[in-house]
């Protein structure tokens, strides 16, 4: 795999699908948990230099919740949900009663939970469409700045890339003035099986 | 002073002989290594991601690896007219984000993924490639859990860095 390839348009919108489809599912689990109208945006799949992942999210330094998942399988990659802190405070709110005003471990958990649960249902979904098996991690938690928390993830698959493609939906729960990111980062080395399998490859 | 900041990406990094201050916004894992000739005040600041380019067969850009970023760091300073002897290094970051019990690494090796141990080693790195070349590492602000930023002012040589969880120190 050469390190900046072009994708084509179709290809591009082949892996913007996938977003959709992924994206589409796991809002339906969050929903069915809170018991909300979930909203997506529309998904963008596209190669970002290293150097300008972060700007996604809004710039190095926010400060965010993280929830990430190694993806093993047929295809590996990450996929990581971001959350502003105030998102992440609402959300865990509506699932854990409670009074505090910090995050507390009992919150924690349930929005590690619903990492896992919204990269489960985007995983299965995009399984089922390709017939490739993905098989995420345990969930990693991170209270952080947006930058820390992803340069990690970077490592993680960019070992000889200076771009990694990214698959995003912006989610919200209007309501509640809650919205994240659901992003997913598919190895590039990956790239070749998701792409034959969606029938675009090459 | 906002309009002189530089801020030096991932996999970037950049040297210089003006008064700027230069910065890396949210390291985890990466370091930012700082090389600074007080006497000619000259510095560069590296946000480097991973420990060697030697294992990688396909390398992308120099910045990304310890060893390359730092020594091109070195030469570029040394045309500004900098002296490698007068040379002092501080390093930031190198931080443990996640730790994921039984999680598996890229290659489906069981044990701890690459990303759980990948900060101690970019620290450990820097400072052998450091020895190498034989700069003094004077400060450093490392490992732990948590992401930092970094600002490095050329005019003093002062490194600072702020984190969420500890407010600002400076090195």
């Amino acid at each position: 795999m050469s390190e900046s390839r072009g994708l084509t348009p179709l290809q591009l919108d082949a892996l913007r699908e996938v977003g959709n489809i992924g994206s589409g599912n796991a809002a339906v689990a969050l929903s069915t948990m809170v018991d909300k109208k979930v909203l997506l945006s529309v998904p963008r799949a596209s190669l970002v230099p290293l150097v300008k992942v972060s700007d996604l999210v809004g710039g190095a330094e926010t400060p965010v919740v993280g929830v990430y998942l190694h993806i093993s399988g047929d295809a590996s990659g990450s996929m990581l949900l971001l959350l502003a802190e105030s998102s992440a405070a609402e959300l865990a709110d509506l699932m854990v009663a409670d009074a505090e005003e910090e995050l507390t471990t009992v919150e924690q958990s349930a929005l590690q939970e619903t990492g896992s649960i919204l990269a489960g249902s985007y995983l299965n979904a995009l399984s089922q469409m390709t017939g490739i098996l993905l098989r995420p991690s345990v969930p990693g938690f991170a209270m952080d700045m947006a930058g820390a928390i992803i340069d990690f993830i970077l490592v993680e698959i960019s070992q000889s890339e200076d771009y990694v493609l990214v698959i995003e939906t912006e989610f919200d729960i209007s309501q509640h003035r809650i919205c994240g990111h659901l992003i997913l980062f598919p190895d590039l080395g990956s790239l070749d099986i998701i792409l034959g399998r969606l029938g675009v490859n090459g | 002073m906002t309009d002189d900041l530089v801020n030096v990406g991932v996999a970037e990094y950049y040297v210089t002989h003006n008064s700027h201050v230069l910065a890396c916004f949210g390291l985890g894992s990466c370091v930012g290594v700082a090389l600074y000739d007080g006497r000619k005040k000259i510095g560069g600041l590296a946000h480097i991601m991973l420990p060697n380019s030697k294992a990688i067969t396909k390398r992308g850009n120099p910045g990304k690896y310890a060893d390359t970023a730092i020594q091109n760091m070195v030469e570029k300073m040394e045309k500004l007219g900098a002296k490698r002897r007068d040379m002092r290094a501080k390093a930031v970051g190198g931080a443990c984000m996640f730790s994921i019990p039984g999680a598996i690494n890229p290659r489906n090796v069981p044990g701890p993924a690459l990303g759980m141990q990948i900060g101690d080693r970019n620290v450990e790195a820097v400072k052998v490639v450091l020895k190498e070349l034989g700069i003094p590492l004077m400060a450093e602000d490392t490992g732990g859990g948590h992401g930092r930023t970094m600002r490095f002012d050329i005019s003093n040589g002062t490194v600072t860095v702020n984190s969420i969880k500890h407010g600002v120190m400076e090195l």
